[in-house]
C-alpha cells in the first residue's frame, strides 16, 4: 500500500491514522502568507465511527488504508456471525457483532448490501438507504383509517421495530429509511 | 471539468471596479504603476514558498511569488514610489482562500515607516470597507491577549503544551517535534486568527525569527522584532508589509541562512536573486516600506464570499 500526502488528501480517501482505518471527510489548507502551511483534516474513524480531527504539516503524509466498499449478497447469520457473499467471486466473508451493529435489522437474505473489507475482513456492512420488510407482527389493522396520522409499533420478520400507520396488519410489507429507522410507505407488490 | 466561468458576470464587474478604484487612489497619491516580468532565472528561497519552475530555451527559469525583488531593483534605480496589480505564483497553494496563481497588489513608499503604511493600507481598504472599524495590536499583544503567551520569550515546551491543550491534542506528531517557528504559526493560525477583532486589523512587531525581508529593530520593551506587519480584514489574512531591509550584505545573510533552512531540511535548493543583493550593494536602495496584498480575497471580503472560485474567472 502506498502513502497519500496532504496535497492528495481528498474527502473519501481511506487512510491509517493512529493505527486505525479512517475515511477523510474534510481538508482546509491554512497557510500564513510567511510561515508554515497546515492541512486541518477531518477523518471519520471507520473503526467506531467516531470523527477526529488533526491538523498537519503540509507536505506529511498518511498510509493508505486497505479499506473497499464491496456489494454482497446476505446469506445467513448463526447468531454469533452474518454471512456474506461476493456475487461475482462467490467468496464468503463472515461478519462479527461490531461490523454489522445496528444493521442487522435491516438484512434480509439474498439482498444486496455494502459490506466494507478492511485488510481483506468485514469493517462495517451498509444496508441500502431503503428496503422492503414484512410485518411479523403488529395489532390488527383498522380500515380505511389513513388520514390520521396517528401511528402503532410493529415487529419486523428481521426483528426491527417500526412506528406504522394504523391500516397496516401482520403480513403486508412495507418500506423502511434504514438510516433513520422510519416507515415510508406500504411496498408496491404487498 | 466544466468550460463554464466559476465566477458569475457581477462579481467580474466588481472585480473590473476594484481595479479602477486601486489605480485611481494610487495616481492621486502619484505612486507609479509598473509591470514587471513574471519570469526569472532566480526563484524565491524563503523555506515556506516554492516558485514553479518552467524551462525558457533549455534554461531553468522561475515564476515569481511576488514582484518583490524586480520592484526593490527599480527602487534602487530610480528611488520612485511605485506599485504592482498582476500575477503571481506559488506552487502547491490550493485551497478555499489560494490559488497556485493569483492576482497580488504590492506597493513601495520611500522614506516611510511600517507604522505609516499601515496608515495607508487603511485608507485604501476604507474604500472598499468605509463602515468597518480599524484596530492594530502587536504579536505580542494578541498572545498574550488570547493565550496569556509572551511568543518572543516563550520556550517551544510552552508553545507545545499551549497548543495541545487549546486543540486538544488534535495535532500531528510531525508538529509535535516542531520547532519554535512551526509552533508560532501553528498557535497563530489555529487559536488567535479565529479569535481577532471583526473589521480591519493590523499586527505589527513579529519575532524576528519570522522577519522574512524587514528590518530588525528594538521595541520599547527592549525585545528584537521585525518591524513586518500583517492586515487581516474579518480574520481572513490580506496583506503582508514591511519596513524594508535596505542593506546589501544583510540581504545577502538572510538569502543564505534560508537555504541552509532548505538545506538542513531536504526542500529544494534554488538559485537566490544575486541581482537584487547587487542593486541593494551597488544601486542606491531608499529607505522604504511596502506591503503586498491578495487582490482576489479583497474581492473575496468585498463580494461576501468565502470561496475563491467566485471571484477568480476560472
Amino acid at each position: 500500500m502506498g502513502n497519500y500526502s496532504t496535497s492528495e488528501f481528498r474527502s473519501g480517501l481511506k487512510v491509517m491514522l493512529d493505527g486505525e482505518p479512517c475515511a477523510i471527510l474534510e481538508n482546509e489548507f491554512v497557510k500564513p502568507g510567511k510561515g508554515q502551511a497546515f492541512n486541518r483534516v477531518k477523518l471519520r474513524n471507520l473503526n467506531t465511527a467516531r470523527v477526529w480531527e488533526r491538523t498537519f504539516k503540509s507536505g506529511e503524509s498518511l498510509e493508505s488504508a486497505d479499506v473497499m466498499d464491496h456489494d454482497m449478497e446476505y446469506l445467513y447469520t448463526d447468531g454469533d456471525f452474518w454471512y456474506f457473499m461476493d456475487p461475482i467471486s462467490f467468496e464468503q466473508y463472515p461478519a462479527d457483532k461490531k461490523a454489522v451493529g445496528e444493521s442487522y435489522k435491516w438484512l434480509k437474505e439474498q439482498e444486496l448490501v455494502v459490506v466494507t473489507l478492511y485488510n481483506g475482513s468485514p469493517l462495517v456492512i451498509t444496508p441500502p438507504n431503503h428496503v422492503e420488510i414484512e410485518i411479523a407482527q403488529t395489532d390488527p389493522g383498522i380500515k380505511g383509517d389513513t388520514a390520521n396520522g396517528s401511528t402503532k409499533p410493529a415487529t419486523l420478520v428481521t426483528g426491527a421495530m417500526v412506528k406504522v400507520p394504523l391500516f397496516l396488519s401482520t403480513g403486508e410489507v412495507i418500506r423502511v429509511d434504514t438510516r433513520t429507522g422510519e416507515y415510508l410507505c406500504r411496498a408496491k407488490d404487498s | 471539468m466544466s468550460w463554464q466561468p466559476s465566477a458569475s458576470l457581477p462579481a467580474l464587474q466588481q472585480r473590473a471596479k476594484l481595479y479602477q478604484i486601486v489605480r485611481e487612489f494610487f495616481l492621486a497619491q502619484q505612486v507609479l504603476e509598473v509591470d514587471v516580468p513574471v519570469l526569472s532565472e532566480y526563484a524565491t528561497v524563503d523555506p515556506f514558498i516554492d516558485s514553479l519552475k518552467t524551462k525558457v530555451l533549455g534554461r531553468n527559469e522561475y515564476l515569481q511569488t511576488s514582484p518583490e525583488f524586480f520592484l526593490k531593483r527599480l527602487l534602487a534605480a530610480y528611488q520612485h514610489d511605485v506599485y504592482y496589480l498582476g500575477k503571481a505564483f506559488r506552487q502547491g497553494e490550493q485551497g478555499r482562500r489560494h490559488r497556485p496563481e493569483f492576482t497580488m497588489l504590492e506597493w513601495y513608499r520611500i522614506g516611510w515607516t511600517e507604522q505609516q503604511l499601515i496608515g495607508e493600507v487603511n485608507n485604501l481598504l476604507a474604500l472598499f470597507f468605509p463602515e468597518k472599524h480599524c484596530s492594530a495590536f502587536t504579536y505580542r499583544e494578541v498572545f498574550q491577549q488570547h493565550l496569556s503567551i509572551d511568543p518572543h520569550v516563550a520556550t517551544a515546551k510552552v508553545l507545545l503544551q499551549c497548543a495541545l491543550n487549546e486543540l486538544n491534542g488534535e495535532i500531528d506528531e510531525s508538529l509535535i517535534a516542531g520547532d519554535k517557528n512551526t509552533l508560532l504559526d501553528l498557535l497563530f493560525t489555529h487559536c488567535i486568527e479565529p479569535k481577532l477583532p471583526l473589521g480591519v486589523v493590523a499586527i505589527s512587531d513579529y519575532p524576528a525569527s519570522q522577519a522574512a525581508l524587514a528590518k530588525i529593530t528594538e521595541d520599547s520593551q527592549g525585545q528584537i522584532v521585525a518591524k513586518r506587519f500583517e492586515i487581516y480584514v474579518d480574520r481572513i489574512e490580506l496583506a503582508n508589509g514591511y519596513w524594508e531591509l535596505n542593506d546589501g550584505a544583510e540581504q545577502q545573510a538572510r538569502f543564505e541562512q534560508d537555504i541552509a533552512y532548505r538545506q538542513a531540511h531536504h526542500l529544494p535548493v534554488l538559485p537566490y536573486d544575486q541581482s537584487l543583493v547587487d542593486a541593494l550593494n551597488e544601486g542606491n536602495m531608499p529607505d522604504c516600506a511596502g506591503v503586498a496584498l491578495g487582490i482576489d480575497r479583497l474581492l473575496m471580503c468585498w463580494l461576501g464570499t468565502n470561496d475563491m472560485s467566485d471571484v477568480v474567472s476560472f
